[in-house]
């Protein structure tokens, strides 16, 4: 694109970046502060995630863009649209040929390969940050790995609602030392980032920060041996394509409570019925 | 000065890239090899090195440069702009041969992120002495053989592994070739 670099950031914003990434890599589950810049779309559009993908893209990329498991949401469309103008790569919506995978508060059904990398867009990387509302404190407690209050919290909601009652952004710890923020995904997700083959990078714009999981590495759920983290969804099959391993979406059709659910994930629902699964309802608009 | 500086990355922004991906492909797998479009960097740096500090240094990165690297002083100040031998803490070193891990900044244990990371020129990264890896970005325990680095490598490792999250990263860089040992890394002798 005329007047801009490559992929829209300067060259020097990018190595600023680039070094954060390599520190995070290395610490994994570890917040890196970076020089956030302002980007053409507002804080919590997925300014953090940009920059990021910004920072890895080259020209042989292929980049899938995802807002809640969709490709075709305001957010995904713009941003898969702002890389093919600014960087001239190939986009795609299926998550087998992208080799690099921009996503909002969802991780793909399919599962990733060693050759591709995901970029989280992250509102808030603080794990902490509902407990203790200060950075001073909530850094010394990363530095002591001292994570007594999130434990305190979980075991207030089994006191209190006889389970963990945490459906999205559910703390992780990363490799046995730093407690994580997942971004608010689905709990459901929580189990793909374990021993994931492909690089996660974390991408925070307004608060400045990045963070990083090595492929292969473990990521545990926080629970208790008497209360097994659990990976909660809708008890239904798939509408549309019949799936019953897949994150669903609940969506209301009518005003007699009528109720459809269908995947999260459209890539792999759009897979599915094209491989000729085809669910409850899916008949229905397969007839009209 | 007299003689005329090589020229630095042909593409500046797709070299970097490409370069970057490679780094940061070595450090997220650690031990992976990796060959990269080099430059022509000046006598005694090999290309690999060359590239890696065109593509992450800048004037915001103090940089500590072996005194047997002297020849390419001129090269790296003009190409990248980062202050060189400053008394800032070194946030890159160019070394040939392993410095003392213990007078770089190895980070706190609220900022483990402000350690330095060296980058180390070796004579080889397909022969040499064979060690192993473990730790994230690893499935397996992986082989890695690198000729140049100290008889007492895996003992002085070990002390900076120790220190986790704290800790100094390595890139390793001979000829066209590079690789990354990150701090979370443990190494034994094959």
């Amino acid at each position: 694109m005329k007047g801009y670099n490559f992929a829209y950031l300067d060259e020097q914003t990018k190595r600023m970046i680039r070094r954060g990434l390599l520190k995070a890599v290395a610490i994994p589950g570890h917040q890196v502060p970076f020089g956030s810049r302002e980007m053409p779309l507002p804080y919590g559009w997925g300014t953090g995630g940009i920059q990021v993908t910004a920072s890895i893209l080259g020209g042989g990329d292929v980049l899938k863009v995802i807002d809640q498991g969709a490709d075709d949401t305001t957010n995904a469309v713009s941003i898969r649209r702002f890389f093919a103008r600014t960087a001239g790569v190939r986009t795609t919506t299926a998550t087998a040929e992208a080799t690099v995978i921009q996503t909002r508060h969802r991780i793909p059904e399919k599962q990733l390969r060693d050759d591709q990398i995901i970029v989280y867009q992250v509102p808030q990387p603080e794990p902490l940050f509902r407990l203790e509302p200060s950075r001073v404190e909530t850094k010394r407690m990363h530095g002591l790995a001292d994570y007594g209050l999130m434990h305190v919290k979980l075991y207030e909601d089994i006191s209190r609602f006889g389970q963990i009652s945490i459906s999205y952004d559910y703390p992780v710890m990363v490799n046995e030392r730093y407690l994580m923020s997942p971004s608010p995904i689905p709990a459901f997700d929580n189990p793909k980032m374990d021993m994931m083959p492909a690089l996660q990078l974390f991408g925070a714009g307004r608060e400045k920060r990045i963070y990083a999981i090595p492929p292969w590495t473990r990521v545990k759920s926080l629970d208790f041996d008497d209360h097994p983290f659990r990976a909660i969804n809708a008890p239904h099959p798939c509408g549309l394509c019949g799936a019953t391993d897949s994150y669903l979406d609940e969506v209301v059709t009518d005003d007699r409570g009528g109720r459809l659910f269908v995947c999260s994930d459209t890539d792999h629902c759009g897979e599915r019925r094209a491989a000729g699964h085809i669910g409850a309802d899916g008949f229905q608009e397969a007839a009209e | 000065m007299t003689s005329t500086l090589s020229p630095g990355f042909a593409d500046p922004v797709t070299d970097a890239q490409s370069c970057f991906r490679a780094v940061l492909d070595a450090m997220a797998r650690p031990g992976r090899v990796h060959t990269v479009r080099g430059v022509s960097a000046p006598m005694p740096l090999c290309e690999a090195a060359g590239a890696v500090l065109l593509t992450l240094a800048d004037h915001e990165t103090p940089l500590r440069l072996d005194p047997d690297a002297a020849p390419a002083r001129a090269w790296i100040a003009f190409h990248t702009g980062a202050p060189i031998e400053t008394d800032a803490p070194a946030m890159f070193a160019m070394a040939l041969s392993l410095p003392d891990l213990d007078t770089l900044p190895n980070g706190t244990d609220e900022m483990p992120e402000t350690s330095a990371t060296v980058i180390l020129q070796v004579a080889s990264l397909t022969a040499g002495q064979r060690f192993v890896l473990e730790g994230p970005g690893l499935r397996e325990p992986k082989v890695l053989t690198v000729a140049g680095l100290p008889p007492d490598f895996v003992a002085i490792w070990q002390r900076n592994h120790a220190l986790f999250p704290r800790g100094i990263d390595l890139i390793l860089c001979a000829r066209n070739k590079l690789t990354a040992l990150p701090r979370s890394v443990s190494i034994k002798e094959a």
